[in-house]
């Protein structure tokens, strides 16, 4: 049972991993650039939930929305503000300034919260399933987890092959230039993109720090940079690869601190990242972009 | 013997036939075109010829040594040198490092020598100096010497790239449309360069060009292609007066 | 034809930025022997030192080879812990300075095997990947070392990843590194003085690689791989020369971190990614590819939380607001046409008065 155990809380994780990353690889696939923010976006979120149910004392799915609706506004100010002067410029430039809102994002929270754990309240109130008499439980949190983050990704899925603005998107990933000559609002298009990421990661904050319930500054950035090794893993751009690659991912993780060593499980994690990056570049459901001369 | 031979040159992109059956010959000293309407393949051949691709099948033999499959950097150590259709530059060097660095495979000394300054670093890096500031002079680039690369103007920034070309002591130069973007001025004075690098340096060279005027002005011999094939080949009058030639450019 | 004799302006920038160095340390020393240095700031001395040297160093990785890398403080590490270990393992049987000596080049030598290794697979990846893989590496290193055991006696060298326990060692036998508890009791071998020559020699060895033959491969290859290429220039082997020289001075600035400290620890906040990111922000702000920039924006960054203590709390906020400011400001398609267009025009000012006179 144990292993069942094991394998369960692994999925868990990993539906979290898989949320994330569904925000990072619509990024990185349409405006092309990796938003190291992401994962702060998700700590935004969390908080956002926080001070709505424990201080405001609202509904939970009320302050979901709220936190929903804050990430939005974050995500879309963060890509005017500091993405789009970039666009155009090198990549190097265009991480960095993305590691620089990552760390503003952390350091505001910093201030506003203080670097103290805040307990997070478990938003779903569901009881666990107990399956074999009680032997095997699994928390309703993780069901919850698993069913929201398949939704999304096939709501996503269609949204992009089905919806004027999604393929509007595909074009944008495509070819900026030709988009634009198409009559597409490329920086619109981006900032949609951005605003559906960062929705997303609002509902990854939740569900996180439901899963998981401590809440400190910090408490985005490395489920951010695990949920990119994911994305990357999957096949950075694809949309069910980021599911895969994340509930992948989740997996390896629980069973390794499970069974190898809980100390070495995210250097295993990051030893993934590399040696998929160097077997095969494009991840599980990638393509190929070559470098024209 | 010819200086460049490609016998039965092809390489496929997906379902795509990019180019097909290319035989080229070109022999020292001449000045050969390559002309063709747009996507006719021309790039690919430069690509395939300095080993940017694998051709698919076929051969490429310059001054008898089989290059086919060759990496790049083998390719240019056995004597092709390029340039770009957009222009590539080192833009943060300065000029003369641009020709420095195209310097590179003639004049060595180690990483150790060059960070302790040992006595080698100062005579190589004396002679590189003496070497580009001369082919700078060659292009009448040397008042720019200590400009940053991507701050000389459009037409200076062409002849930089022909310079550096030059300083891997090629056998073979192509230019891959030289004149694009230039007004009818700096299209001269480009030809007259090119005609210059090939007296100057007894150069063999083979250029892409649109502009017509500049191919009936310096180029002894013509490939036309079209869609991937050879369409016509010869000397420059005889081809462009080629009814062939004239309606794949002009159409019906 | 420059006149023989005069200096040409790459290497008096070189000798400005020497001098700046030489003219900190010689300051400083007056002061210290003046009694007006606080002892706070005499503890910094050589953490001046340390972040200077790996930001120089991170500057070689970012700014001439022109890729980013995230995992620096992974090879500082690596550089702290082998020097470390050995000069442990030789405290009561060694004098201080040839022992520092040989740890130095223990260190240095181990950041860039470990930089090299790193090298291979991942300077074939590009830009993005590149950052997030080396980030990847910095934080396996970390982890690695937290779980690691070593320690020698009589029958020689044990490790393990388990606990001390299963190091199997004899009585008298010495543990060198006890799992998250690192390295204690290494010998205090560093001082601002050595601090000051370290940061003296990575800056010659870095200047003159930048303006030898090797660093033009380098710097060609950053600004046009393919044209690189295209000239004969082997671009994996520049690459990796440039960013194993990088990681070894990683190392040096480890082995000056390690020797500063009685205990040693792989903590995320000293060798985890977020000290990576910090030290990037000391070449952002110094300049990206500014050598002398590194050095100030190391200093200065270190200096003022202490001194400003009261901003402390906002301190990382405002590092965070400058760094975006600056890479709007700097790598701006708009700003840099804005720049290009204002300098045209100052110069073209300048021509028309000088034709008008």
């Amino acid at each position: 049972m144990s292993f069942a155990a094991h394998l369960i809380n692994g999925i868990s994780l990993g539906s979290v991993y898989a949320l994330i990353a569904l925000g990072y690889t619509m990024v990185y696939g349409i405006a092309k650039m990796l938003n190291f923010a992401h994962g702060d976006v998700i700590m935004i979120g969390g908080y956002a939930v926080f001070v709505g149910v424990s201080n405001l004392g609202m509904n939970p799915l009320a302050a979901i929305v709220v936190s929903m609706a804050v990430c939005t506004v974050l995500g879309v100010t963060i890509e005017r503000v500091a993405y789009r002067p970039l666009r155009g410029a090198s990549p190097l430039a265009v991480l960095i300034t993305a590691i620089g809102v990552s760390y503003l994002l952390q350091n505001i929270a910093l201030l506003v919260f203080g670097s103290d754990t805040k307990a997070f309240t478990n938003v779903v109130t569901l009881p666990n399933l107990e399956l074999f008499d009680g032997q095997l439980v699994i928390k309703s949190v993780t069901i919850v987890t698993v069913i929201v983050s398949v939704i999304i990704m096939i709501g996503l899925t269609l949204f992009v092959k089905k919806t004027k603005i999604g393929r509007a998107m595909t074009a944008v990933s495509e070819d900026k230039g030709a988009a634009q000559l198409m009559g597409i609002n490329v920086n619109g298009t981006i900032a949609v993109t951005f605003a559906i990421g960062s929705s997303l990661a609002a509902i990854a904050g939740v569900l996180l720090c439901s899963a998981y319930p401590s809440l400190t500054p910090y408490t985005g950035s490395m489920p951010g940079i695990k949920a990119f090794v994911a994305a990357v893993f999957g096949g950075i751009g694809s949309i069910p690869g980021a599911f895969i690659g994340g509930i992948l991912l989740g997996v390896i993780e629980n069973l390794s601190k499970a069974y190898i060593s809980s100390q070495l499980s995210d250097a295993i994690v990051f030893s993934i990242l590399i040696i998929v990056l160097l077997v095969k570049p494009t991840g599980l459901l990638g393509r190929q972009i070559q470098e024209k001369v | 013997m010819a200086l460049l031979e490609t016998k039965n040159l092809g390489i496929s992109f997906g379902g795509l036939r990019a180019v097909n059956a290319f035989d080229i010959s070109i022999e020292k000293g001449q000045l050969y075109g390559l002309i063709g309407p747009n996507g006719a393949g021309k790039t690919t051949i430069f690509n395939l010829l300095t080993g940017v691709y694998r051709p698919d099948e076929g051969a490429i033999l310059l001054d008898g040594v089989n290059l086919t499959g060759k990496k790049t950097i083998e390719i240019c150590r056995a004597g092709i040198a390029r340039t770009f259709q957009n222009i590539r530059l080192f833009g943060d060097l300065s000029v003369l490092d641009n020709v420095k660095a195209g310097l590179h495979n003639h004049y060595q000394y180690s990483t150790f020598e060059g960070v302790f300054r040992l006595p080698r670093y100062f005579k190589t890096e004396r002679e590189m100096n003496g070497r580009a500031s001369e082919l700078l002079r060659v292009f009448g680039l040397e008042e720019y010497a200590e400009y940053k690369a991507e701050n000389l103007p459009y037409g200076q920034q062409r002849k930089l790239e022909i310079a550096r070309a030059m300083a891997t002591s090629p056998k073979l130069l192509l230019l891959d449309e030289p004149a694009a973007g230039m007004n009818p001025n700096e299209t001269k004075e480009l030809m007259d360069t090119i005609r210059f690098v090939r007296d100057h340096f007894d150069m063999t060279i083979l250029l892409i060009e649109h502009d017509m005027k500049l191919v009936a002005g310096i180029c002894e011999k013509l490939t036309v292609l079209n869609f991937g094939e050879v369409l016509a080949q010869g000397d420059t009058q005889e081809v462009l007066n080629n009814p062939e030639v004239i309606t794949a450019y002009l159409g019906e | 034809m420059k006149k023989a004799g005069k200096l040409s302006k790459t290497t008096k920038n070189d000798l400005i930025t020497y001098g700046m160095v030489i003219l900190a340390y010689v300051i400083v020393q007056l002061l210290v022997s003046t009694g007006h240095v606080s002892s706070l700031i005499q503890g910094l001395l050589v953490p001046f030192c340390t972040y200077a040297i790996v930001a120089v160093a991170l500057n070689l990785t970012v700014g001439i080879l022109g890729e980013l890398s995230l995992g620096h403080a992974g090879f500082m590490c690596v550089g702290a812990f082998a020097s470390a270990v050995f000069s442990l393992a030789f405290k009561q049987t060694m004098p201080g300075g040839p022992r520092f000596l040989i740890a130095l080049l223990i260190g240095a030598a181990s950041a860039a095997l470990v930089g090299f290794l790193v090298g291979i697979p991942v300077l074939r990846l590009k830009g993005d990947y590149l950052a997030i893989v080396t980030l990847a590496f910095g934080e396996i290193i970390k982890n690695i070392i937290n779980a690691l055991y070593l320690g020698v006696d009589s029958r020689g060298v044990h490790f393990t990843m388990k606990d001390a326990l299963s190091l199997n060692m004899e009585e008298n036998g010495l543990v060198l590194i006890k799992g998250a508890q690192g390295v204690t009791g290494t010998p205090n071998d560093s001082n601002f003085t050595v601090g000051i020559v370290l940061l003296l020699i990575t800056l010659v060895i870095v200047l003159n690689f930048i303006h030898s033959r090797t660093g033009r491969a380098v710097m060609a290859i950053r600004d046009n791989r393919i044209a690189a290429e295209s000239i004969g220039i082997n671009v994996t082997k520049y690459k990796l020369i440039a960013f194993t020289l990088s990681a070894s001075l990683a190392g040096v600035a480890g082995v000056l971190y390690a020797h500063n400290l009685s205990t040693l620890n792989a903590l995320p906040k000293n060798f985890g990614y977020n000290m990576s990111i910090l030290i990037l922000v000391f070449v952002v702000l110094g300049g990206i590819g500014n050598i002398r920039g590194s050095i100030i924006a190391a200093v200065l960054l270190t200096l003022l939380p202490e001194v400003l203590r009261g901003l402390s709390d906002y301190r990382m906020l405002i590092y965070a607001i400058v760094l975006i400011a600056m890479m709007i400001f700097n790598w701006s398609p708009n700003a840099i046409f804005f720049r290009k267009r204002l300098r045209q025009r100052l110069t073209a000012g300048r021509k028309t008065e000088k034709e008008e006179a």
